[in-house]
């Protein structure tokens, strides 16, 4: 989203300067920014301009006697440009509130340790952007897991449910080293997978599934998408494909998910999810159909 | 970590405002479909009065489609019974994975369609019948 906003300002800042000398080309691009920005920019706008944003953050904390009852807390943040969420908590925390706790790493949605409930949807701290919020920007901790502390949730289960799907490369079949020294995969069948493999384990889509919510069990979108990821690369056998199906029919499997496509909704990294899961549906039909 | 806050309920229906397309198309699916099955025993009711006679039977239909309240609940029922076919449709061809990217869209046009078809019945329900 940050790369999307950039853009008209790299191409076209050389053009204004030469072009209009009289008009300042700052204001020229703030203009264009603006009319592109109209249909996202929140309600109130004169937020943005007067450079202070207003989260509340949910706080919580079992060890400390106030912070037992869970509240939110109020922040008023300055505004950068490029702000994203990730980026206004950690300023709160850094200048605020040293005791303001959440997770995160990288700040380029690869490592998906800073998903957060932001005005009622599972985002990417780092991923969005506080200009196409409507302010107070709320933000909690994700939905349908248990809080530890702020914003921070716990991921046991979560990781339960991706390692029960055994989410790596089963190599029975490979080839003495000899024989072969890589294995080749289609450009096909890469396209295939390709989708995905860009799982960052953030939790976002099992948080926003309410299947998952209420069923302990249900593998959960991300965990089946991993399998899907697995089962439909050729370079396993038959034999671990039939393995993996067999995990993925079970009661509490693909056939948990009602296609409401929340996870596909939430999904920073744009999996088609809800995709994945009806052709796994539809592949584990197969396997079981007999007409004889 | 010895202590967890779960947030409960307010975690579900407590955020209605957020729910996305899919989200509602499902809730009204189950809606709909429950609202199927408790028709169909009254349905089994009001036809069991065939078994004393085919006047028992006849009275209880006039008697029932005289009153006003049961025109209108026929209006809903059939906007109930639209909604679901035309939703299951959208179902089926998700499941067979066709347009899952029009998926909101198509829960729409149900929605639309629903209504003209419902609004165009009113008329032929209405018939005859007074407050």
């Amino acid at each position: 989203m940050s790369t999307q906003q950039q853009k008209p300002e790299t191409q076209e800042s050389p053009d204004d300067s030469e072009m209009n000398g009289t008009e300042s080309p700052q204001q020229e691009r703030l203009e264009k920014k603006e009319r592109s920005m109209v249909d996202e920019r929140s309600a109130d706008e004169s937020d943005l301009e007067g450079d202070t944003v207003h989260i509340k953050v949910f706080r919580y904390d079992p060890e400390v006697a106030d912070k037992q009852e869970p509240r939110f807390d109020d922040f008023h943040v300055p505004f950068k440009k490029g702000m994203t969420v990730l980026d206004a908590v950690m300023y709160a925390r850094d200048t605020y509130d040293s005791s303001l706790t959440f997770r995160h790493s990288c700040r380029q949605a690869v490592c998906g340790s800073d998903a957060f409930f932001v005005n009622g949807k599972q985002r990417l701290g780092c991923k969005t952007q506080i200009s196409e919020l409507q302010q107070p920007v709320r933000i909690e901790p994700l939905p349908h897991q248990e809080v530890v502390k702020d914003l921070v949730v716990d991921m046991d289960h979560f990781y339960d449910q991706m390692h029960a799907v055994e989410p790596y490369f089963k190599d029975e079949d490979t080839p003495d080293a000899s024989d072969l020294e890589e294995q080749r995969q289609s450009r096909e069948n890469r396209e295939k997978v390709k989708m995905s493999t860009r799982c960052i384990w953030c939790a976002s889509c099992m948080s926003s599934c309410n299947i998952a919510a209420g069923d302990n069990e249900y593998l959960g979108p991300a965990a089946i998408n991993k399998a899907y990821r697995f089962a439909m690369d050729d370079r396993e056998g038959d034999e671990i494909k039939e393995h993996r199906l067999r995990i993925l029919e079970q009661e509490h499997g693909v056939w948990r998910c009602q296609t409401q496509f929340s996870c596909t909704e939430v999904c920073p990294k744009d999996i088609p999810l809800t995709e994945h899961i009806q052709e796994l549906k539809r592949e584990a039909v197969k396997k079981n159909l007999k007409f004889w | 970590m010895s202590q967890s806050y779960n947030r409960g309920l307010i975690e579900d229906f407590g955020r209605w405002k957020e729910f996305s397309a899919g989200m509602w198309a499902w809730i009204f699916h189950k809606f709909t479909g429950w609202m199927l099955i408790g028709y169909l025993f009254t349905h089994i009711a009001v036809l069991s009065s065939a078994v004393t006679g085919p006047e028992a039977y006849t009275n209880t239909i006039q008697g029932l489609e005289s009153l006003f309240i049961i025109r209108v609940l026929e209006v809903g029922l059939l906007a109930v019974a639209v909604f679901h076919i035309l939703n299951g449709l959208r179902l089926l061809m998700v499941d067979l994975g066709v347009g899952l990217d029009a998926q909101d869209k198509s829960f729409y046009a149900s929605l639309v369609l629903t209504a003209i078809i419902t609004i165009a019945s009113v008329p032929t329900f209405m018939d005859g019948v007074t407050i």
